[in-house]
């Protein structure tokens, strides 16, 4: 197996749970709502779906599970800082602990137990080809399912009118109402829309990628998606890249220990961040395009 | 990220900030410490203590884990002493279970010696330093570390060589590997993790001259995704018997299993997880060590120190062969290990050499266990590098 082989499709299996995670974040935050909890909503989908299917037995239902449990505690957080005006950052915090507290606390019983895992699914002819077949041809259907929907997440939030209302609540609450939006329902809509897709995220480590249940199992994989939004500039397809340039930092790592190179795994664990960081003095010099102006702020009713 | 409101200017929020936040703490708690409410009944079984040992005083125990008891790996494991000590007539026992290895350790020990226990179990290797700070102010408890290197005025030590029963589990391995390449999955560089690659090695080296080892370090106790990832990695590298030493070593034993690779497990008998692949597993049994450790400290006949125990006190055991182990190999574990449980065979005796060829262990030289806990290298035919 070639090196560029391994590490290739090693990025696109460590990279897929964040990339669900940080296009989940790009559409919250397009809405003007920072989720630093979106940890706390991947553990809560790799929960849930692993409590769902082992009692059902089908990954799909657990899938679905994920999906609701990660929108349900993000509800919590849109409540917190639409409805009640709270800090974003320090409900984000809270959220966090929350899903790691919850999660805790249900999963206890499911530790140790056997599920189904999500397969992997060879695509016939394709998945034999040299390079690309088993980089592109040889996955689970979540990791299948994740690159469309990012193009579709870009086409949605840049050339539809559901984008369109989306952008106008990110960049000013007030003009998006005066125009005749509901702020409220699209911040609400866009952050559960998130916690959910973080709620996919974490299914797929629990599901397909490591198909078991511990405490904390996304590992801080969340945190990494609130860095990685900043990195892909707001941007669904660049949160592609990001996802995938983590996924690459990791296995780049783990292939070159293997090889027997010398490397510190702590070193290239901090990559996502360096990324964040590199971007951060960039666009600091480019000017703030992508930001959304009303980053932070939410509508506060018209009186 | 301009225009954050002050708190103050948004009393509502601050107010349901501050419940969801007491809130958080509540459910943690539940999740975290709360487990010892579930254990106050357990003491109630210590009132038929009488009839075996009418002398002793009631005792409570502490019992913390860095992760969750049953993992499948080293916290299971050390529960299951839990559990023996239980059972022990007059002792009242509270645990914690995932308590990291930072000042949160010094909080849950503080609570539990105001809840009075005066014997303390910190299992993880991380909770050493913790416990020698709480040791300080509380020279009344009795602190028993698992694993550590160092130990205070009432912090004694104990721990086993687990790396016994990996140089069998090598020797079972090399026998069994196709390709002669074996993989190390580990999650962080100490002596004890290096001890156990070193003498999974030997072990395969003893049958197959030409066996190696490539370790791979994933900087985390329990990072699932990082294990299964970390085996891929390995079986693109032609590996096709996997090791591991993680508090959690399910997900990687499921990934070998479906990449059709053998596993070798630690801490506990997982073969369930690999039905075809399993080979055996460095397998803890703390039940007799707790045991009689509890009783000294009750008895007064403890003295604080570094207990190293070996495969013949029956710390360490070999996990049941898997199904597709042929006698033939089992055979030979087996007279490899009545060796080694008669004291003939001292797996690190010298003559020893590193990965640069350097002789670490001299001809002659038979290390014991405290000695050994200083390694910081990799023995001759591993492959990868200790990151600094």
């Amino acid at each position: 197996m070639s090196f560029i082989t391994s590490v290739a499709t090693g990025s696109v299996r460590a990279g897929t749970s964040v990339m669900y995670a940080t296009l989940g974040e790009v559409i919250a935050q397009r809405a003007g709502i920072i989720n630093l909890g979106v940890e706390g909503c991947m553990l809560m989908g790799a929960c849930a779906g692993f409590i769902v299917t082992a009692k059902t037995g089908s990954p799909y239902l657990g899938i679905l599970a994920a999906m609701i449990a990660g929108a349900l505690l993000a509800s919590i957080h849109a409540f917190l800082v639409v409805t009640r005006g709270a800090n974003q950052l320090a409900s984000g915090l809270a959220l966090m602990f929350l899903g790691l507290g919850l999660t805790s606390f249900f999963g206890r019983p499911y530790v140790d137990d056997q599920i189904t895992p999500l397969k992997d699914y060879k695509i016939p002819f394709l998945g034999d080809l040299p390079f690309v077949g088993r980089f592109l041809f040889d996955h689970d259907p979540l990791t299948y399912a994740v690159v469309p929907l990012g193009v579709f997440l870009w086409w949605f939030v840049f050339k539809s009118r559901w984008g369109l209302y989306l952008r106008a609540v990110g960049e000013s609450t007030e003009a998006a109402y005066a125009a005749g939006l509901n702020p409220v329902k699209i911040q609400y809509a866009a952050v559960m829309a998130g916690g959910a897709l973080a709620g996919i995220g974490g299914a797929q480590i629990s599901l397909a990628y490591a198909p078991t249940w511990v405490e904390g199992m996304t590992n801080g994989r969340g945190f990494i998606a609130v860095a990685l939004v900043i990195f892909a500039m707001w941007n669904p397809l660049r949160a592609i890249a990001g996802a995938l340039l983590f996924g690459g930092a990791v296995a780049l790592q783990l292939q070159l220990q293997a090889r027997g190179v010398a490397i510190s795994p702590f070193l290239l664990d901090m990559t996502p961040y360096l990324l964040t960081l590199a971007v951060l003095v960039v666009w600091a010099q480019r000017g703030r395009d992508s930001f959304p102006a009303g980053l932070n702020k939410v509508f506060r009713g018209t009186g | 990220m301009q225009q954050m409101l002050p708190l103050s200017a948004r009393s509502p929020g601050r107010i349901f900030l501050a419940l969801i936040a007491i809130l958080t703490m509540g459910l943690l708690a539940i999740a975290c410490g709360g487990d010892d409410d579930d254990d106050a009944p357990a003491a109630t079984t210590a009132s038929g203590g009488s009839t075996t040992a009418g002398s002793t005083k009631p005792v409570t125990i502490g019992f913390l884990y860095v992760g969750s008891v049953d993992d499948g790996g080293y916290n299971q494991a050390a529960y299951q002493g839990q559990l023996a000590v239980e059972k022990l007539p007059n002792v009242k026992v509270v645990k914690a279970e995932n308590v990291p290895e930072s000042a949160e350790a010094e909080r849950v020990m503080e609570q539990m010696i105001q809840q009075g226990a005066t014997i303390l179990f910190p299992t993880s290797f991380g909770h050493l330093d913790p416990a020698l700070k709480v040791g300080e102010k509380h020279p009344e408890v009795t602190f028993l570390h698992q694993g550590g290197l160092k130990t205070g005025s009432n912090v004694g030590t104990y721990f086993g060589t687990s790396w016994e029963a990996n140089y069998l589990a090598g020797i079972a391995a090399g026998r069994m590997s196709k390709t002669g390449k074996m993989g190390y999955v580990v999650a962080f560089p100490i002596s004890q993790t290096l001890l156990n690659v070193n003498a999974f090695q030997l072990g395969a080296k003893s049958v197959n001259p030409a066996a190696t080892t490539t370790v791979v370090f994933t900087a985390s106790w329990c990072d699932p995704a990082k294990i299964s990832e970390a085996v891929k990695n390995l079986k693109d590298q032609g590996v096709d018997v996997l090791n591991q030493h993680q508090d959690c070593p399910v997900a990687g034993i499921q990934a070998a299993e479906k990449a059709g690779m053998f596993s070798v497990g630690y801490h506990v008998d997982d073969s369930k997880f690999a039905p075809t692949g399993w080979i055996t597993a460095a397998e803890w049994d703390w039940t007799k060590l707790f045991v009689q450790l509890v009783n000294d400290v009750r008895a007064g006949t403890y003295k604080v120190g570094q207990i190293r125990q070996s495969m013949k006190d029956g710390v360490v055991k070999l996990a049941p062969f898997g199904k597709n182990v042929p006698p033939a190999v089992q055979d030979e574990v087996s007279k490899a290990q009545a060796k080694v449980l008669s004291g003939e065979l001292n797996i690190f005796a010298g003559p020893i050499k590193d990965q640069a060829g350097v002789e670490k262990i001299k001809a002659g030289e038979k290390p014991d266990p405290i000695s050994l806990e200083s390694t910081n290298w990799l023995v001759e035919g591993v492959t990868g590098k200790i990151p600094n």
